[in-house]
């Protein structure tokens, strides 16, 4: 993608002017963000408005990259959101560390006799783990100090995992539901796995106090979430641009032919194992990327975020957004996580049915859930495809 | 053979209890008040010493009246009062500010008096040694025969030498085998503690081999008993359990803090020991000439000691290689408490043998508790695997269909308060009601989407979760009881490790009902040979006159409605949540995969391998239920690496592609 | 003419059903050559073994000058070693153009990163359309495949058959549900293809077989019957009683 003769073909924008128009709305968005919230103060666009709508952005970048393996290659993966909360995970550690260290290093900068840095990265651990009743760092944070390297992590842990996991499946040629399964299952594995006490990532405490930015703590919330709020909307055009690179042209022909008919694929020559593992892979890393931009906004990551219903809802999400198009992921996922926190934040006003009041808290689930099951029914094409028919109906 | 022998035994039994209560009816017209008798010793009692005490006992109990031995006891409790005014025995409740005495034979509350107008009497201990030693015999031969079991569970209580003869003699005469058996056990037991000599505690101790009760096992671990011990040269004169390797038994560190214990080295300076020192010795901003802001690393704190210590300020601090030296000059060992090497031997030897029958119940315990959760599982995913196999299609709201019998069998409890009747009522009607469930989700949502199964899934999740909050708000978050009758109530237990709850029992039995039921719709009926056909050949089955829809439906109902019965059956011995069919939906999933579609063999070899794998796992590792789930999900992802299409998996052509 | 696909002693049971019974087929290169048999002697699942979606229970499958053995390889990398097929049900991708369905089929390197970074040239721009002007969908490159009529896929079928430019092109049932002047105009591609490569045609036309004008395998439960030309075999005493006396 470096080599300049190849990025973006020549009229690759001009081959696909969905991908521009929906850059346009992103900047355009991003500018109101902007603008409403710098120009008119918290009472317009409060600060944590900001912050919902900067995880709105990181919950499409995932959609989308659900939207390419399930919509475009066909494997309806139950484990994207593992990797997304490994994402969260691998930048909390730093965030957490990082904190810590300060705290610890203020207080103990009153002692008599400097620290070591072996009493330092005690104090740390006790200071973090002690939630565990363990005073000891685990080797899993070997390089938790470091912003670059746990920044790789965000990107290798997942890949690798999705790169490990998917060669295992695609080699056995487990498709369909039972691969649907397996990735659940894995997501499942994880979330227990995180679930212990101790392995090393606090158990069910997670990591919390993400939102405190080591380094720029002199910085007022608003501003730290306005720069999320861009990081998260510079991640989603710049995965877009890079899931709409891919999906056009021969290797979109490729992967759409796989989910259509494999064993075809597989009779004109192509590798189709190392396709579904490089899509798989790939997206497995962006799921990560946009985990780590995600939760430090949200502030807390604990295990019960990847559990498996979550990777679920972004099927969902994708789904009712319309599959096989990636505006169409945005859409559902931004609608969708949005309604739902509006809905369940007691935003939306009771019902009253005379003989029994709808209260949205209790009933939103009920409304998402027969919804879906209309929209599976009724538009397979999702919301993005009501979209088609009434630009095409004159 | 083994019924003429009970038959015999009972007879015996009710002969000598017959003869034992008439002869105890005679003594007690001819005395039925012990207040006479006691008074007859009243000197004695109240001032009771250890020289004279023995015949007194001796007569008290050779009256056998009915109240006596529950006079000693308290007696030798110093519960007993003696009135001065008129020298009467009784007993007495402590009141807040008062004594009530009790008439030692009616029982009832005489007066009420001050703590000062009685005299409450106290045996030393030398008497009441000799009391308790001449009630144990007393109370073995006792005619009831529960009387003499509570004397059994009492000296097994508190076992000593003393116990040993009198427990012999009783067993001579012990009429009841099962009491006579129990007797035999505590001797040996005794004996194997104590007895005279040691051919005679050998014989016991090799007697209670294999034995996988809790006494005997306890009575064999004391007898094997270690304790740590340290010495410079080993010790010849005590019992040596093992000596103990450096690094490979014991490392240096653990061998280093046993000699700090034992007072035989200093403690180890640790590096906040070393860093206090240093803040005491703080002069102008230096430690020992080494400034403040160089402190910190160890190196350079080493070095400030040493100034420290060149200086004469500090005690000089123990060299690197002083651990090992002290460790070097110390032989580490376990000894055994028991002297005698051929006890402990033995004892040993016994445990041996004790820990293979141990192990071999315990495993025997594992298959029962493996059983019970294949069952579970079985229930749990035998409707999924049906409707999966026949349809290819996945029933995320296969779990709410699991809560929904549940709560359906919490409801038919609030009407019917009789617990075997409604669940009587409650399993059909769970059946029924989920039935309905599953024919209507099949009519409107999956028929029109059979040519997309990945979908199916999903519009299934979403009737999942609309499901799942609409009990949330139907019946509330908190858990709601499914009480289940008395007579599922119980365990049933072989031993003190093997042992299963009933309603386990009832579950596997349930399970194994339901295979046979399946089996025969599946293989004997019209029902079964098209669905069989549908399965295999969807085409070829609907050209042949069979309607593909009706199959369909009737599969999906019947897969719900098992699952409305499993939700009783689980909601008997787990809670009903509106979140209980959440739990099962993943290990379901799990077993259909692992058992292969489209088979009732399939799955039942997949409920019981993973039920018998995540009990395995969890005994492995008993701490740590979510560990055992986690490798059991890796166990499933790769089981599937090697068998795609589960352990019974269909074949050729019918299989698809 | 050199042996380029040897076939020797396959057997394949499915569920005790012997499909394939000790087969043993060889074909040069060039070649064209037709396989008839009645429904169930294996030709399909003969078909199967050699692009290695089904693996004999016994047997040796060998391929080209260096007689490799197609048995341990996966279906793509025997497809990347030369050997095309069309199947009897025409398998386009319905939701992409005919021009996508082309250019997939198109020889070029596989790899996932070589196409993920692959270029349109004005060479393989030129091949698409030189391929469906022979095909007749000269018209229909921008048209979804799916939106094509039977004859059409088929056809479609065919071009991404030859844009492989297989050495071996394996074809069942190409003539099944055209028009006459279309079964001509196939038999003219397929004779063409075979005179630089191998070609092997199942077929139950027997009309189509004898424009072919080439030898002929029967195949009867599983084993080779009878071999040679149309005629040779149709005047076979067995052939005609299991298969063309019916």
């Amino acid at each position: 993608m470096t080599r300049p003769d190849i990025t973006p073909r020549k009229g690759f924008l001009a081959e696909n002017p969905s991908v521009s128009w929906f850059l346009g709305c992103l900047g355009l968005f991003t500018l109101g963000v902007t603008v409403l919230s710098q120009g008119f103060g918290p009472a317009l666009l409060s600060t944590s408005m900001v912050k919902i709508l900067g995880m709105t952005l990181c919950l499409c970048l995932i959609a989308v990259a659900m939207d390419v393996v399930w919509g475009y290659c066909g494997i309806l993966s139950l484990g994207h959101f593992a990797f997304f909360g490994i994402g969260g995970y691998a930048i909390g550690m730093w965030l957490m560390y990082a904190r810590t260290e300060g705290i610890v290093v203020e207080s103990l900068a009153n002692a008599p006799i400097p620290p070591t840095q072996a009493e330092t990265r005690d104090a740390i651990a006790t200071q973090i783990f002690g939630v565990v009743g363990s005073n000891e760092l685990p080797a899993l944070w070997a390089f938790a100090h470091s912003l670059p390297l746990q920044l790789v992590m965000v990107a290798l842990v997942p890949g690798l995992l999705a790169l490990v996991f998917g060669w295992l499946a695609f080699r056995s040629r487990v498709t369909g539901v039972y691969l649907s399964i397996l990735t659940q299952a894995m997501t499942l594995a994880l979330s227990l796995y995180l679930f212990q006490n101790d392995t090393g990532l606090r158990g069910n405490n997670g990591l919390s106090g993400l939102q405190n930015i080591p380094g720029l703590l002199h910085l007022p919330q608003s501003t730290i979430a306005l720069w999320f709020f861009w990081a998260s909307a510079l991640a989603l055009g710049l995965g877009y641009l890079l899931f709409a690179w891919l999906v056009s042209g021969k290797f979109g022909s490729v992967i759409r032919a796989i989910r259509d008919n494999e064993a075809r694929v597989r009779f004109l020559g192509y590798h189709v194992e190392s396709y579904k593992l490089l899509v798989f892979t790939l997206t497995a890393i962006v799921s990560g990327l946009a985990g780590a931009l995600y939760y430090p906004q949200a502030g807390i990551i604990n295990p019960a975020e990847i559990a498996p219903i979550a990777s679920i809802y972004l099927a969902v999400w994708v789904a009712i957004g319309g599959r096989g198009r990636l505006y169409g992921a945005v859409i559902g996922a931004a609608v969708v996580s949005l309604a739902s926190s509006w809905f369940t934040g007691g935003g939306a006003p009771d019902v009253n049915l005379g003989f029994y009041t709808i209260n949205w808290t209790d009933w939103w689930l009920v409304l998402l859930g027969l919804g879906f099951v209309a929209v599976t029914l009724f538009f397979p094409r999702g919301i993005s495809g009501l979209f088609d028919m009434l630009v095409r109906k004159p | 053979m083994r019924f003429t022998a009970l038959f015999a035994r009972a007879l015996l039994i009710l002969v000598t209890f017959i003869g034992l209560s008439l002869a105890r009816a005679e003594m007690a017209t001819a005395q039925d008040s012990l207040q006479p008798i006691l008074q007859g010793h009243a000197a004695d009692l109240a001032k009771p010493s250890r020289q004279t005490i023995g015949p007194v006992i001796a007569e008290l109990l050779a009256t056998d009246h009915p109240g006596i031995a529950d006079f000693l006891r308290k007696w030798e409790a110093r519960e007993v009062y003696q009135r001065p005014t008129d020298g009467l025995f009784f007993y007495a409740e402590e009141t807040t500010d008062a004594l009530r005495l009790i008439d030692i034979d009616s029982g009832e509350t005489v007066a009420e008096v001050g703590s000062r107008d009685v005299d409450q009497i106290r045996p030393n201990a030398g008497v009441r040694r000799e009391v308790a030693a001449a009630l144990v015999p007393y109370e073995l031969n006792a005619p009831d025969p529960a009387r003499r079991l509570a004397a059994l569970t009492a000296i097994a209580r508190s076992s000593d030498a003393s116990q040993i003869a009198p427990l012999a003699q009783s067993i001579e005469t012990e009429p009841d085998a099962d009491l006579r058996t129990r007797k035999e056990r505590m001797l040996a037991l005794l004996t194997a503690q104590f007895g005279e000599t040691k051919a005679a505690r050998l014989d016991a101790i090799s007697a209670l081999s294999g034995d996988i009760s809790i006494e005997a096992r306890s009575v064999l671990n004391q007898l094997a008993a270690r304790r740590d011990g340290v010495a410079q040269t080993l010790p010849e004169d005590i019992n040596i359990a093992r000596v103990l390797e450096l690094g490979t038994d014991i490392t240096e560190a653990a061998a280093y803090d046993r000699l700090v214990a034992e007072n035989l080295a200093p403690p180890p300076q640790t590096a906040k020991d070393l860093r206090d020192v240093l803040a005491q010795h703080i002069v102008g901003g230096t430690v020992g000439g080494v400034p403040l802001h160089l402190l910190n690393t160890t190196e350079v704190r080493a070095r400030a000691y040493e100034a420290l210590e060149a200086a004469g300020t500090v005690p000089p601090r123990a060299a690197p290689d002083e651990v090992a030296n002290a460790v070097a000059a110390h032989v580490f060992y376990q000894e055994y408490l028991q002297p005698d090497p051929d006890i402990t031997q033995a004892a040993e030897a016994a445990l041996d043998t004790t820990r293979i029958a141990l192990g071999l119940y315990q495993t025997a315990d594992l298959v029962l508790d493996g059983l019970s959760l294949a069952s579970i599982f079985f229930l749990a995913a035998i409707g999924l695997a049906i409707t999966f196999g026949v349809m290819g299609v996945i029933n995320m709201a296969h779990g709410e269909f699991i809560m929904m019998g549940a709560y359906t069998g919490y409801v038919v409890q609030l009407f019917i308060p009789d617990y075997t009747l409604s669940l009587l009522i409650a399993l059909p009607l769970a059946f029924a009601v989920t039935f309905g469930a599953g024919v209507a989700m099949e009519r409107l949502v999956i028929r029109h989407l059979y040519t997309r199964p990945l979908e199916t899934l999903l519009a299934t999740f979403g009737i999942s979760i609309a499901l799942q909050q609409l009990a949330k708000n139907i019946f509330g978050t908190q858990a709601r009881p499914l009480t289940a009758p008395d007579w599922l109530g119980g365990a049933i237990t072989l031993n003190d490790i093997v042992g299963i709850s009933t309603i386990r029992v009832a579950i596997f039995v349930l399970a194994l009902i339901f295979l046979a039921l399946l089996l025969y719709i599946l293989k004997r009926t019209r029902l079964g040979l098209e669905v069989r056909a549908v399965t295999q050949n969807p085409g070829m089955a609907a050209s042949m006159g069979i309607n593909p829809d009706r199959i369909n439906m009737l599969t999906f109902g019947l897969g719900s409605g098992i699952a409305g019965i499993a939700g009783v059956a689980i909601g008997l011995y787990a809670q009903v949540t509106s979140e209980m069919g959440a739990n099962y939906i993943v290990q379901s999933f799990m077993t259909v995969v692992v058992g292969g579609v489209g088979n009732v063999w399939g799955t039942l070899a997949g409920a019981s391998l993973i039920g018998f794998l995540q009990k395995g796992i969890e005994w492995f590792n008993p701490s740590n239920t979510l560990a055992a789930q986690t490798y059991m999900v890796l166990f499933v992802i790769l089981f599937i690496q090697f068998r795609p299409k589960g352990i019974v998996a269909l074949k050729g052509r019918a299989a698809g592609d | 003419m050199t042996t380029l696909l040897e076939v020797s002693g396959v057997s394949v049971t499915f569920d005790g059903f012997r499909a394939i019974n000790n087969l043993s087929i060889q074909i040069g290169e060039p070649e064209l050559r037709a396989v008839i048999g009645p429904n169930g002697a294996g030709k399909t699942t003969f078909m199967d073994i050699v692009t290695g979606k089904t693996r004999p229970d016994e047997g040796r499958v060998i391929w080209g000058e260096k007689s490799v053995s197609l048995l341990g390889m996966s279906e793509s990398a025997i497809a990347r070693a030369g050997i095309g097929r069309k199947f009897q049900k025409p398998t386009v991708f319905e939701e992409q153009t005919v021009r996508e369905n082309l250019a997939m089929a198109l020889r070029n390197k596989r790899g996932p990163f070589d196409v993920l970074f692959h270029k349109r040239s004005r060479k393989g721009a030129a091949r698409i359309a030189e391929l469906a002007e022979e095909i007749g969908l000269r018209d229909h490159l921008p048209r979804r495949a799916g939106a094509l009529s039977h004859g059409q896929k088929q056809w479609l079928e065919i071009g991404m058959l030859l844009a492989q430019d297989p050495r071996l092109l394996l074809v069942d049932e190409p003539a099944a549900g055209m028009t006459p002047a279309e079964r001509e105009h196939t038999t003219d591609i397929l004779k063409r293809a075979a005179k630089t490569h191998a070609v092997m045609v199942i077929e139950h036309d027997m009309e189509f077989i004898r424009r072919l004008g080439c030898k002929v395998t029967v195949l009867h439960e599983g084993a080779v019957l009878a071999e040679g030309s149309l005629d040779h075999v149709t005047q076979n005493k067995e052939v005609i009683d299991v298969y063309l006396g019916r």
